[in-house]
């Protein structure tokens, strides 16, 4: 319950309009809820709902902020695209800037690395031939007493170390020289050795010094230098290759060039790169603030002027400065204004014309049909010392100036409508009193016809604002109708009141419409039945003149039958006069139609049966009934006329006569049945919401 | 006050046909009808026939209807009705404002005409010694005068039968549908703004602030009633 009144609050389901109400809930609950809600919930688990509605809530002053701003919307988009255009650039150019340096010092670590390599291969070979002829001749980079492993050992040792000292020395701190054993061989002097305090055993990458031991080339990595004292490690490229000692066994000598100065350079480039990138980018939002403004400020602009040319304004124009786009927007803008109040003006002048031309009629018509009228009074009082056939004609002619009169009545009436001359006087109003005066006004024809009037849901007030002369010329006009083709049947008037709405409906149980004609009859001087027309006076336009006073009070007309079912018109004012309406209390098709009561007998409460479709542009409009999924009686053709009576304040819906079995006798039609006897008595407790017919319907 | 309570009206209008018809229903109903056609020459006629009621239509040569209407009502109090072909707003309450106290739409039935003359005509009959207050006020029914602190406030018949009819019964509100049988004589609802432009106009004239009544008070939603003695 609370799900579909929280749905049916004003706001709600006027967000979205067009949503059929489908009501999967069977009739039963579907009783339930009708008790005084308005119509047109919408549909989907509470639940779900309100938890979408929840997460979304803090969002949704941004979201309708973006919506809603062109001009942000831009400079946002303006900003993420150019911070993107900025940052591939920079990549790019990083990219570029730190290939270009480490070609650079790749080619001169190559040529570097080469020499040294030549360099320790040529000392290497120096002092083994200087070993193998026994001279001592080895200038000092290796001991000539080489005679046992051991002392050879100590020579080789001492000439690594020299090794590695001299050809570090060579690079002044540009690089530092790293020894290593080949595999596990770390004995005769070939223990790891590194120059500079360089760690030398975690400064070279193992794949590296996999490549070196494979093969007899140098091979190169990057790696990070790793220093035995506290000095940070540094990124470097590191080139090594297998080299023979002088004992011609082979060691790994590497060397180490720390890439210290090219990472400044590009670092230092990456710092420019990203104030440059950042720069640009706040100077992109910038100019696409600036440039959008200039666009957007004449829009705006634009959209004022006309909301307030719409609010009635006429005499407001854009300022044109220029000769561009926007100065032409203005002019064209202007210029539209100019025609259009131009046009309304005529439009002005020609309604003023119609309402002077209408009461200039009215009493030029007028006041010679007062004297004919009088003088035919005068002739009908008499009409006693006539003769038969004056005196019949006496008679005639009264009744037809009656007839002639309100014709004339209904149609000034109409045409004040037409000229828009009509004017809403609203105050405050309990319907009640309406339907009281109304209903003991058509008390009398109602016992003619031997009609009992029944009046349900007045125990609470129903205080609208509106037109108490307007509203009551509506109630009394459906409740004459109601009576008058009502076939001798009770006449129910329903009144009720919930959300923003109130509303009054008249329901009979006479002939009823067929489908289609609950569209026309509001249409002017529509008959029902041509062949009966004549007989039940009217003058053709009461509905139509209902049906506008309705339009002016922003409230709908609109009407429902079954042939033979009887029909419902139903009123609905929106409670306050400027609140337009967004359901009305009184669900249009009555409960007890024959369609209803159908289903209800099926015993199918979930039958799935759209009972209405929301109304789709706040206001009426045809609604056409869905087809129920597995409808228990035979298939009917839905007809509807949405060409009638477009839009405004009518819908009207139509009950498509049943086909098959479950047509009843049209010539005698159904009493309702009567399954809760008294229930539906008025003073009952729960009178205003009589599901259904009770004895009180019965044939009286 | 009159010769028996039939009386003579002032028909004020330029159609001669119908003129002549409501002469002829006056006639048949026992009233003295004088007839003038022309706005200018109906203050003249209302000065020499001091007619006990005077019918009005609207639209005039000359003066127009409700020119007419207000200078009658500047110097006397006789009830106008109003005979109009136009039911609109602005017509209808503008001539009331201009202090016709009654109206009636053409095409109207004979019948209906002099119900309503009846009913303006009828408070002649002589009341009964009656002191009333409201408010402020005190109201010597019989003498037809209602007076503050010794001052006479000068009332026209029917604004004077709208203020006895509240001061009457203090303790009820009236609708406008009750006031308009009471003191317009309708039997069926009518017009409610007959009330409200009235109760304006006696408002005007009775109240110390007609923004703020004391004397007439409006029950909002429902009606009248008389403001605390």
């Amino acid at each position: 319950m609370s799900g579909d009144s929280a749905a049916s609050a004003p706001g709600r389901s006027g967000a979205r309009p067009g949503r059929p109400v489908g009501r999967t809930a069977g009739a039963r609950l579907r009783n339930l809820f009708e008790g005084g809600l308005l119509e047109g919930g919408v549909q989907g688990s509470p639940v779900i709902r309100l938890f979408l509605r929840w997460v979304r809530r803090p969002l949704l002053p941004v979201m309708r902020l973006w919506r809603r701003n062109i001009q942000l919307r831009v400079v946002a988009t303006t900003l993420v695209m150019s911070l993107g255009v900025v940052l591939l650039l920079g990549f790019v150019v990083i990219g570029q800037v730190r290939n270009g340096l480490l070609d650079a010092k790749v080619k001169a670590s190559q040529s570097q690395a080469t020499g040294g390599f030549a360099v320790a291969k040529q000392k290497a070979d120096e002092a083994a031939s200087g070993a193998g002829t026994g001279a001592a001749a080895g200038a000092g980079t290796a001991d000539g007493t080489a005679t046992v492993d051991g002392r050879q050992s100590q020579n080789v040792i001492q000439w690594m170390s020299d090794l590695v000292e001299s050809l570090s020395s060579g690079g002044a701190g540009a690089f530092d020289v790293v020894t290593l054993p080949v595999g596990d061989d770390s004995g005769g002097g070939r223990s790891p050795r590194g120059s500079g305090n360089v760690n030398p055993t975690s400064s070279v990458p193992a794949d590296l010094r996999e490549r070196v031991n494979n093969g007899m080339t140098a091979a190169q990595s990057y790696t990070q230098i790793v220093y035995s004292n506290d000095k940070d490690p540094q990124p470097a490229l590191v080139i090594g290759k297998q080299v023979n000692d002088p004992n011609g066994r082979p060691y790994e000598l590497y060397y180490l060039f720390p890439l210290t100065q090219e990472e400044k350079s590009l670092s230092l480039v990456k710092g420019t790169l990203a104030t440059a990138g950042l720069f640009v980018v706040v100077l992109l939002g910038a100019i696409a603030w600036l440039v959008v403004r200039q666009v957007v400020t004449p829009v705006r602009m634009a959209a004022g002027i006309a909301e307030r040319l719409s609010a009635g304004r006429l005499q407001e124009r854009m300022k044109v400065t220029g000769e561009d786009d926007i100065a032409r927007l203005g002019e064209a803008f202007n210029k539209m204004a100019q025609n259009l109040q131009v046009k309304i003006q005529q439009l002005e002048d020609l309604s003023r014309m119609q309402r002077r031309f209408v009461s200039d009629v009215s009493h030029e018509l007028r006041t010679p049909l007062t004297t004919v009228r009088m003088a035919a009074d005068v002739i009908h009082e008499a009409r006693e010392d006539f003769d038969p056939v004056t005196a019949r004609s006496a008679e005639l002619l009264a009744d037809q100036l009656d007839r002639f009169e309100s014709l004339l009545a209904d149609l000034l009436e109409i045409s004040r409508f037409d000229a828009g001359a009509a004017a809403l006087e609203a105050e405050p109003i309990d319907l009640r009193e309406v339907v009281r005066r109304v209903v003991s006004g058509a008390e009398p024809l109602a016992e003619r016809k031997g009609t009992h009037l029944r009046v349900i849901g007045d125990q609470q007030p129903v205080v609208a604002e509106a037109d108490a002369r307007r509203v009551e010329r509506v109630l009394r006009n459906l409740v004459v109708n109601a009576v008058e083709h009502g076939e001798g049947r009770d006449v129910v008037v329903k009144l009720a009141a919930a959300g923003g709405a109130v509303a009054v409906a008249v329901r009979d149980y006479g002939v009823g419409l067929k489908p289609g004609e609950a569209t026309r009859v509001f249409s002017r001087f529509w008959r029902a039945d041509p062949a009966r027309a004549r007989t039940t006076g009217g003058t053709g336009l009461g509905l139509s003149i209902a049906l506008e006073d309705a339009r002016l009070h922003g409230g709908w007309l609109q009407a429902w039958g079954e042939p033979g079912g009887g029909s419902q018109f139903r009123l609905t004012l929106p409670r306050t006069a400027d609140e337009p309406l967004r359901g009305s209390p009184i669900p249009l098709e009555p409960k007890d139609s024959r369609r209803n009561r159908g289903l209800d007998e099926a015993g199918l409460p979930g039958g799935g049966e759209e009972k209405r479709a929301t109304v789709p542009v706040q206001q009426g409009g045809v609604q056409a009934p869905a087809l129920p999924p597995r409808a228990p009686i035979a298939p009917r053709s839905v007809t509807a006329d949405p060409a009638a009576l477009p839009g405004n304040g009518n819908g009207a819906r139509v009950v498509p006569r049943p086909t098959g079995g479950t047509q009843r006798t049209d010539d005698k039609p159904v009493t309702p049945p009567a399954p809760e006897a008294g229930a539906t008595r008025p003073d009952a407790a729960q009178a205003e919401d009589s599901t259904e017919p009770g004895e009180a319907f019965r044939g009286r | 006050m009159m010769s028996f309570m039939k009386g003579r009206v002032l028909v004020v209008d330029d159609d001669t046909a119908l003129a002549e018809m409501l002469g002829i229903v006056l006639r048949g109903e026992g009233f003295e009808p004088s007839f003038v056609a022309d706005g200018d020459k109906a203050l003249a006629a209302f000065r020499e026939t001091k007619p006990d009621l005077v019918l009005l239509d609207l639209m005039l040569p000359g003066r127009d209807g409700i020119e007419v209407c207000r200078l009658i009502r500047a110097e006397s109090g006789v009830p106008i009705v109003m005979l109009t072909a136009k039911s609109d707003t602005v017509d209808v309450v503008v001539g009331l404002e201009s202090g016709a106290d009654d109206y009636i739409v053409k095409p109207f039935k004979p019948k209906e005409l002099v119900a309503r003359i009846r009913a303006r005509l009828r408070r002649s009959e002589e009341p009964a010694p009656e002191q009333l207050t409201i408010g402020d006020l005190v109201i010597d029914v019989a003498g037809h005068s209602v007076k503050r602190d010794g001052q006479s406030i000068a009332l026209t018949p029917l604004e004077f039968d709208l203020l006895v009819a509240l001061a009457r019964k203090p303790w009820q509100v009236f609708t406008r549908e009750v006031l308009l049988e009471q003191v317009w004589g309708y039997r069926h609802a009518a017009d409610t703004r007959l009330v409200n432009v009235h109760v304006q106009r006696l408002r005007s004239k009775v109240e110390k602030d007609p923004e703020r009544p004391e004397i007439v008070v409006t029950v909002r939603g429902v009606g009248y009633k008389a403001g605390p003695s």
